[in-house]
């Protein structure tokens, strides 16, 4: 039982979904006067690309009835006439688990189009260096719905991966996802009405700035999930606009952010050196900012290979601007903690941390400077997760420390 | 460079059933001279037939191997839709044997030519009724297959060439006297009818080319295409030739398309299932391995596509958490079927592993491709397994 994620007892109702373009609707685009021929030359197009290609897809509504797929080879352009204008929709997908799954491309660009209505994934891209995504539009258009493919821009197993301008909505799991991924930025793009608007996850050396996440169940995560061959470290979160990530979580249970709270904004799970920084974090019902080890996720601890390291460290929250939230938290186990602390109208402090530390690594009772939860300019609420959540309390003074700033993520294009 | 791309006008005549690789103009004459090619390798570019490859010939009403075409099965196979399939190998004269490998695929020469060709037994009545049939050899007698009581899909090339392997469908046409080539793929709509009058519909798909690489390529490192049968555990089992039932690994070697390696008594080797009920003890574990390997290890290892997942499949892999027992998924999205853990000993309805071969969304099913109906007998296997493993999560 967790205290610090959701236990699946909330019942709050849906809000109404605002579609990108400002309907309220549950209605997937209808394309049945769109066109059906242009599948089977883009087919082609892909399957004969070669080094260097340029696949330019004219403006129109097509649909595509199997997934796309693009493999083993260098260098190609996948370019539309913008996000708005060229739509590749999957309302129809009869076959594959993705909407376009690119393998094995390095110095891949992918721009200026949208892919909507996937069955599964929107957009993934695996086993590439050098990967370019730039004003893509992802989106499920009937609005939040666990029937929607799980998520909108996923690359995974890439190196030196920049996501810009991008708009992710609707996916049933994470907008923006990078996953097991080494030097990437994820800037100036919108997440809304996902679970996870943008998440990071088992991956080396991230920045995330400029960008929007609100209307996500939560913000924006950084995440290290057991039995990988490679746990992630290294991220900054800063000058991001994170608020009212409130939506209701309609994720798969079973999951990895299945249990995320609703009304979460920033969410920082098992991963080390996170610096957050800069940002504006704004009516997260639950709280703000959330920082939790795997202990508290809700899983099985029999299913973690023994090299896992569940703690979070060297985490540094400082210069971000908070502005409510906390007020509303998901799940009974939080809304008790929030009434037994703060009062009925009291609220979760900005930063939620569940107080879970290695005591391998303690030195006299403490855990070095250096492995620290650093936070300025908010309270910190302890849960006290090893203590089965029994001794609750604000420990502000004693994270009021600090860590080098980390390097920026430098790209080689 | 913008490569600038034409609409072949004839190339898409769509069929109400969706099946979209180009079809021959109605009442083209067939050319069954074509079928007299010589057995070739093709060492670049996509020929336009199956039959420019010599590696068939048709007779009357049968599909007969050309000369030093091999044919091969395997102990345990790879599920798809219940389609059978007619696997042969061929290398040209004077090729080098094929090199020994204790768990990769055999290291083929230059010039291997491996053909795979989908096929099931009609169902009497439409063309579209199909047969449920379980014995991997039916209507072939080791040397052809009968025409007339089977619906052949299509033939999957695999040529070893300079760069290394590429792969190359071809789709068959109505008449079954003639091949296309299918790179983009195809939908084939199908009924399969059981005994006991029960029917399926099935969407059978032809892979197309980047699809046969999303399996294919088994080892990320060198992102190279490779068979996935001819391996020595495969393989190690008796097959019914022309001549009489051998040891496949005893006559690849007599027939000097294997060199090296170990006694076939000494060799490794996958258990021999094809579908059967198997209730208990240690032939419950070994079918239900040699299931998991031939269908799923080829993407769930440290090298393959699905190495995101760090659920390993592999003969090798101990049962413990990177098998899936008590694990968590990583990116499953609706593959959870609401499910928490991978497998949970003892109870497979809990297991995401059953749920991920019973469903059949694309987006949820595993293997994610190459089937549109759930494998009965193989969930069954899997489930058994799980319901008989001990523990808890």
């Amino acid at each position: 039982m967790t205290a610090i994620w959701r236990a699946g007892l909330a019942a709050f109702s849906a809000l109404i979904v605002l579609q990108a373009c400002g309907q309220q609707t549950g209605q997937t685009r209808d394309v049945s006067d769109a066109d059906r021929e242009y599948q089977h030359v883009l087919m082609e197009a892909l399957l004969d690309a070669a080094p260097g290609s340029v696949i330019e897809i004219p403006a129109g509504v097509f649909v595509i009835e199997r997934g796309l797929s693009l493999a083993n080879v260098d260098g190609v352009t996948i370019r539309g006439a913008g996000m708005d204008e060229t739509i590749l929709s999957f309302a129809e997908q009869r076959a594959g688990a993705e909407g376009l799954l690119v393998t094995s491309a390095n110095n891949f660009t992918i721009e200026d189009l949208a892919i909507e209505d996937s069955i599964g994934d929107a957009l993934k891209i695996t086993g590439s260096e050098n990967v370019i995504i730039r004003r893509v539009r992802t989106e499920w258009t009937r609005g939040v719905s666990t029937d929607n493919g799980a998520y909108g821009i996923y690359p995974v197993l890439t190196t030196n991966v920049l996501i810009e301008e991008s708009v992710a909505i609707g996916a049933s799991d994470a907008g923006i996802y990078v996953g097991q991924s080494d030097n990437i930025v994820v800037r100036n793009n919108r997440a809304e009405y996902n679970v996870a608007g943008i998440e990071i996850e088992n991956s080396m050396d991230a920045d995330v700035y400029g960008n929007v996440a609100t209307n996500n169940t939560g913000g924006i995560l950084v995440f290290n999930m057991p039995n990988l061959p490679r746990p992630g470290h290294g991220t900054r979160v800063f000058d991001n606009d994170v608020h009212e990530n409130n939506t209701r979580n309609f994720g798969h249970a079973g999951t990895p952010v299945a249990n995320v709270p609703a009304g979460t904004g920033i969410l920082v799970n098992s991963n080390d050196d996170v610096e957050i920084f800069n940002n504006r974090v704004a009516r997260n019902r639950t709280a703000n900012v959330i920082i939790s080890s795997l202990h508290s996720a809700g899983f099985s601890e029999l299913g973690v290979e023994s090299d896992f390291d569940p703690y979070p460290e060297r985490i540094h929250i400082h210069g971000n601007t908070f502005e409510g939230g906390g007020n509303n938290p998901d799940g009974m186990d939080l809304q008790a903690l929030r009434i037994a602390l703060f009062g009925p109208t009291g609220r979760i402090p900005d930063v939620l941390w569940d107080g879970y530390v290695d005591e391998a690594k303690m030195v006299d009772g403490s855990l070095p400077d250096d492995l620290r939860l650093c936070v300025s300019g908010a309270e910190v609420l302890n849960a006290d997760g090893p203590g089965g959540y029994g001794n609750p309390r604000i420990v502000t003074a004693e994270h009021a420390c600090s860590h080098p700033p980390r390097a920026a993520v430098e790209l080689p294009f | 460079m913008t490569r600038t791309l034409t609409l072949l006008a004839a190339a898409f005549l769509l069929a109400a059933c969706g099946n979209d690789a180009a079809d021959p103009p109605a009442g083209a004459p067939v050319d069954l001279a074509a079928w007299e090619a010589d057995t070739a390798f093709h060492t670049s570019g996509n020929p336009a037939r199956l039959e420019d490859w010599g590696q068939f010939r048709i007779e009357g009403e049968r599909l007969v191997l050309a000369e030093g075409v091999v044919p091969y099965g395997m102990n345990t196979a790879l599920f798809s839709d219940y389609a059978l399939k007619l696997r042969t190998v061929w290398l040209p004269e004077g090729a080098e044997p094929a090199a020994w490998h204790d768990t990769d695929t055999f290291a083929f020469p230059v010039g291997t030519v491996i053909t795979k060709t989908f096929y099931y037994p009609r169902g009497g009545g439409a063309f579209d009724a199909v047969a449920l049939e379980l014995d991997p050899n039916a209507h072939f007698d080791g040397v052809a297959l009968d025409l007339s009581a089977i619906r052949v899909i299509e033939t999957r090339i695999l040529v070893r060439r300079e760069e290394g392997w590429a792969a190359i469908p071809y789709a068959w046409n109505e008449d079954q006297r003639s091949t296309r080539l299918a790179r983009a793929g195809a939908f084939v709509d199908l009924t399969l009818l059981e005994a006991g009058g029960r029917s399926t519909a099935l969407t059978y798909q032809i892979p197309d080319v980047n699809q046969c690489a999303q399996c294919h390529i088994t080892n990320a490192n060198d992102g190279q295409v490779r068979p996935i049968g001819p391996r020595a555990r495969h393989l190690n089992g008796d097959y019914p030739y022309a001549h009489g039932s051998q040891n496949q690994l005893d006559h690849w070697r007599e027939a000097g398309l294997l060199t090296g390696g170990p006694e076939s008594h000494a060799a490794p080797r996958s258990t021999v299932w094809h579908g059967e009920t198997i209730l208990a003890g240690m032939a419950l574990e070994s079918a239900a391995r040699a299931y998991i390997d031939i269908n799923c290890a080829h993407c769930h290892s440290r090298t393959g596509h699905a190495r995101t997942s760090g659920l390993y499949l592999e003969p090798s892999d101990p049962v413990g958490p990177a098998f899936g027992v008590c694990k968590p998924p990583i990116a499953a999205g609706r593959g959870t079927g609401n499910r928490l853990y991978s497998i949970v000993p003892g109870d497979s309805h809990a297991s995401i592993f059953t749920f991920r071969m019973e469903t059949t969304r694309p987006d949820a099913m595993m293997p994610e491709l190459g089937r549109s109906v759930a494998h009965r007998e193989g969930l069954a296997l899997v489930a058994a397994w799980i319901d008989a493993m001990a523990g808890e999560c």
